[in-house]
Parts: structure tokens; sequence; C-alpha cells
């Protein structure tokens, strides 16, 4: 058996060859770097998009490393590193309209770097327009025409409304309430005056407010939110006051129980098994309190009459309430309630609202289909 | 024509309602400057309604328990842990290890998690009632119920290996036509009774028109 001499190589061949194993076992860098002002944006942002190292998938990538420097020639600083995987970072806090260059390295598993792919010079800069919203102003001057032509309609002639049975059993429960010597009870939701579904509570509150105020029946408006019992005592008030009635309102009517989500739903449930309210209503936007609060109601057998905007309760209320306005029921409850033309008109104009957004979808779902192009999908699309 | 008392309440709606729409599409630097005052404005203004609400609930609590109204226990009990908590968090902090903490962790969340478990008696209660085969449409109720319920647990899949399909097809089908149709409704219930608002057309809020 021979033993095979090992070879001798000279210093600047020793040297290649490290080299050469050195790159064979070092990561591939990212490549594609592409470095652009953030869109639709307050300035100050520059967004960077790669196409991963080719080893990121072999988990020889620990992740990527983003540098930043004022020329080309650098000096290049570290800015972020980011995990495997990521193919992107959007930069902040820079100073508008200045050059920047941008290096991306891939991070290899022993610490080395990859080769950087490099971008740049791009300058951050801020907008005057959203023009990923564009498609939504669009909509909103569209429905904003519709609302004002029927509510000059509806000056000129009575339009129809159809019937929604909750709301007739409103007055009904008003009516049975004062009969039996009971209060009502009303749940303004869990949501603060930034909701649009709690501004609709407070509106059916102020309707409610009126017919309680005629009837002289007692109104019990607990709330969760202290802004909410300040704007509702305001609106149970004036309501009073509206139908001539300013002694029969009570400041003791609408009080603030507590901020807590279940510590309310149990001052509501003792609330219904002590006051036995003939008619408890629960409009605005809730959570997982709704079930509590109903079947509480339900077990007293108070009328209950429920609207909200929340599509998970929705089937809870539905359960346990006699009636349930379903999302946009709630928000046409002030126009059916007041019966004021222009409201009316309001919800006229929604339902062609829908009839228009339900064949644009059609429209647009067909041409997508039929020309197999993702850009009429996109034309509803809001960024 | 709204009396005067309302007037500038209505003029600052639509103004204000009409400049923070604009600034909805707008991302400029002065554009998100004037959201973030109006966010900081929104907590200052909000702070003395924090005095009317404590205000409401001790006068509220007190006139029950003066007045030995049903419960006046309860409400005994009420004023008593709220002074215990606001001294605790004024005499102590509200820290790691505080009495304020202490009274939160080990009172408060498990009172808090004692209520929210009642949530699944509820559940059965109401599903018993809702699921009596009583009219058509409680009777294809209770069969989707039934097929949902079945999906979800190994039994399903041991009686017809189909079974979690047909619950899932339920669900993203029926189920999601059904939410994305009522989610249009919304949608346009929100955008038209903020227009409304903003025009000065509904003015229920302020008590009636």
């Amino acid at each position: 058996m021979t033993i095979p001499r090992p070879i001798r190589l000279s210093m600047p061949a020793t040297a290649a060859l490290l080299a050469l194993c050195a790159n064979a076992f070092a990561v591939r860098p990212p490549a594609q770097l592409q470095a652009k002002d953030s869109p639709d944006d307050e300035g100050g942002k520059v967004r960077l998009e790669w196409r991963l190292s080719p080893d990121d998938s072999a988990a020889a990538v620990k992740g990527y490393l983003v540098e930043r420097a004022a020329s080309a020639d650098g000096p290049y600083a570290e800015v972020r590193q980011v995990f495997r995987g990521s193919a992107s970072y959007e930069d902040q806090k820079l100073q508008d309209k200045t050059d920047y260059y941008y290096r991306v390295r891939a991070l290899g598993a022993a610490g080395d770097t990859s080769e950087p792919a490099q971008a740049g010079p791009v300058q951050a800069r801020q907008q005057w327009f959203r023009k990923g919203k564009l498609n939504a102003v669009i909509g909103l001057v569209l429905f904003l025409l519709i609302i004002v032509y029927y509510l000059r309609r509806a000056q000129k002639e009575n339009l129809f409304l159809r019937r929604l049975a909750g709301l007739d059993a409103l007055e009904e429960s008003v009516g049975r309430a004062t009969e039996m010597g009971r209060p009502i009870l009303c749940v303004l939701g869990s949501q603060g005056l930034d909701s649009v579904a709690t501004i609709a509570g407070l509106n059916i509150l102020g309707q409610v407010a009126r017919q309680t105020a005629e009837y002289g029946t007692p109104l019990l408006v607990p709330t969760q939110d202290f802004i909410i019992q300040a704007v509702a005592r305001e609106v149970v008030k004036t309501g009073y006051a509206a139908q001539g009635h300013p002694d029969r309102f009570s400041e003791d009517s609408v009080f603030y129980v507590v901020g807590n989500q279940m510590g309310y739903a149990s001052a509501i449930s003792g609330l219904m098994s002590r006051q036995r309210p003939a008619a408890n209503l629960f409009v605005g936007h809730f959570y997982a309190e709704a079930m509590v609060m109903a079947e509480a109601g339900n077990a007293t057998g108070a009328i209950q009459i429920a609207g909200t905007d929340a599509v998970t309760q929705l089937p809870f209320f539905i359960v346990a309430c006699d009636y349930t306005l379903m999302g946009e029921e709630l928000f046409a409850a002030s126009a059916y309630l007041s019966r004021q033309p222009q409201l009316v008109g309001t919800i006229k104009a929604q339902d062609l609202g829908k009839v228009i957004l339900v064949a644009l979808l059609l429209a647009l779902s067909v041409l997508t289909l039929a020309l197999r192009t993702p850009f009429f999908y996109n034309l509803l699309g809001v960024q | 024509m709204a009396d005067k008392g309302k007037r500038l309440p209505l003029l600052i709606v639509i103004v204000l309602g009409t400049v923070f729409v604009v600034q909805y599409f707008v991302p400029s630097r002065p554009s998100q400057g004037l959201y973030r005052q109006a966010l900081r404005w929104s907590i200052v203004m909000g702070l003395p309604a924090i005095v009317i609400a404590i205000d409401s609930l001790v006068r509220h609590h007190a006139a029950r328990i003066r007045r030995r109204q049903a419960g006046w226990g309860d409400s005994l009990v009420y004023l008593g842990a709220a002074l215990l908590m606001a001294a605790a968090g004024l005499a102590g902090g509200v820290g790691e290890g505080s009495l304020f903490m202490r009274l939160f962790t080990y009172a408060m969340a498990p009172m808090q998690a004692t209520v929210f478990s009642l949530l699944a008696f509820y559940m059965t209660s109401a599903a018993y009632r809702s699921f009596r085969a009583r009219s058509a449409e409680a009777t294809l109720l209770l069969a989707s119920a039934f097929i949902l319920m079945l999906g979800l647990i190994p039994l399903g899949a041991a009686i017809w290996r189909g079974i979690p399909a047909v619950s899932e097809w339920l669900l993203l089908v029926p189920n999601m036509a059904a939410k994305r149709g009522l989610g249009f409704g919304i949608g346009l219930g929100i955008v038209a009774t903020a227009l409304k608002i903003i025009l000065g057309v509904e003015r229920s809020w302020m008590g009636g028109s």
C-alpha cells in the first residue's frame, strides 16, 4: 500500500485556494434591491425591497443586514438586522429631499456576511393625497351625491320605507312599560363615542327619550364610558325638554357604572333582576358581554330589542332577544322612528348604494374571470 | 331651523367633520399633525367627563343606600371597593407587588373570569331554546349547528370522513356570504350616518330635531 505524498502549494496558491473555499461556503447575497419613497405617507420613510438570498430557504442565512449611507461610496452605517425570510424593510425618521444609498447583505449562520446588494440614490417625500384610497374618494363623493339627490326628493314626495318589526315593537314596549309601571332599560354598547354604532344608539336613545317623556315612563341608561354618560345625559335631557316635559327628567336616570367589560355585564344583569324593566334595549357595538346581558334580560321576561353592527354578536342577540336590528337596520332606526322625510331619504340612498355596490361587484367579478387579470379585482381594494 | 342652543354644536360638528373627512385622505405632515393634535384635545376634553362620571356614580349609589332601595347593600360594597382601590392606588402606587396590583390580580381578575365563564351556561340555555325544531328555519339551524359541531371534533371524521369538509363549507360559503352581505349594509350605514351628522340632517344625538 502506497501512502500519497502531501501536495505542496506556494503561498499565492494557498491564499487563492482559501479564498475559493471561503467563497464556496459564504452565503449568497440578496438580489434586485429596490429603494423607493414610501407611498401615501407624511414623508421621512423609504421602503426597501429585495429578492431573498438563494441560501435563505436552506437556513444558511440568519437574517439580512440593512445599511445606509449619504453617498454611494459610503461610509455605510448599520440601520437594522431583519429576520431570515424578510424581503422588505421600511427605513424611518429620514430627512425629506435628501439622497440616501442602501446596501443589504445576507447574514450567514456562522456570522459571515454576503456581498451587498446596492440601491440608491433615493429621497423620502411627503404626499398630499393617498393614491391608494382614490376609489374610496370616488365612492364617497358618489354616495354623497346620491344622498343629496334623495334629500331633495324626500322634500317633494313621501318615500316608502319597509316595516321593521323591531322598531315597531319599540313604541309598543314603551306603552307596555308605562302600563306595568316599570322602567325601560337602554344599554349603549361597549365602545366609545368614536364608534358610529354608539352614535346610532344615541340617536335611538334620543327618540326613546321623547316617547318616555310623553308617557312619563322611567328610563334607565347605565353607561360603561364616562364621555358617553355625559353625552347620553344631554341627549335624554334635551329629548324631555323637546317634548315639553323637562320636569320629568331625572339626573339619576343616566348614570356611569364601570369601565370594565364583565363588571358592566354583571351590573346590568343585577339591575335587570332587581328593577325588572319592562323593556330592554341593547343598541350599539357589543362584545362577549352581549350574551350575559341578553340572557339575564330574557330570564326576567322583558321585551328585548337589540341592534348592533357586531356581526359576531348578532347570533346571540337573535336567540336571546325578541327583536334584533341587524347591521344597517341599527343605522336606519333613527329615520324610521322619527319619520322625518330627510332622514328617510338617506335610507333610500343607502339602498341605492347597496344596489350599485352589488352590481359593481358582479361586473368586476365577471370581468376578472373572463379576462383573467387581477386589474378589475384590485379596483375595489383600498390600501 | 335649529334653535340658538344647537347652532354652535352643529357648526362645530359640520366644520370638524368635514375637515377630518378630508384629513383622512391627506397623508402629509401638517395633516397628520392636525390629527395627532385632535387626539390630544379629545383626551383633554374627556377629562372633565371623568369628574362628572364619578360624581354620578357616587350620587347614584349614595341615593340607593340612603333610600334603602333593593340591593342597597351591593351599592355599599361597590362604593367601599371603589374607595379601597382608589386609596390603594394613591397611597402605594400601581406597580408590581403593590396593594392595588394584588387587589387587581387576586380579586378583580378572578371575578371577571367568573362572569366570563358564565357565558358557557348562557350559551347552552340560548342554544337549547333556538335549536328546538319548531319551524323550517329552526330545523335548518339545528342541522347546520349539528354538522358544524361534529366537524370540529374527532368523532365527526370517525363517523364519516366528509363531515369536516361539509362543516368547513358551511362556514366558508353560506355563513361567509351572509356575513359579507351584512358587512356591505353596515359599511354603507356607517358612512350614511356619518354624512347625515356632518350635513346636519341627523340631530337625534342632540335630543331630537
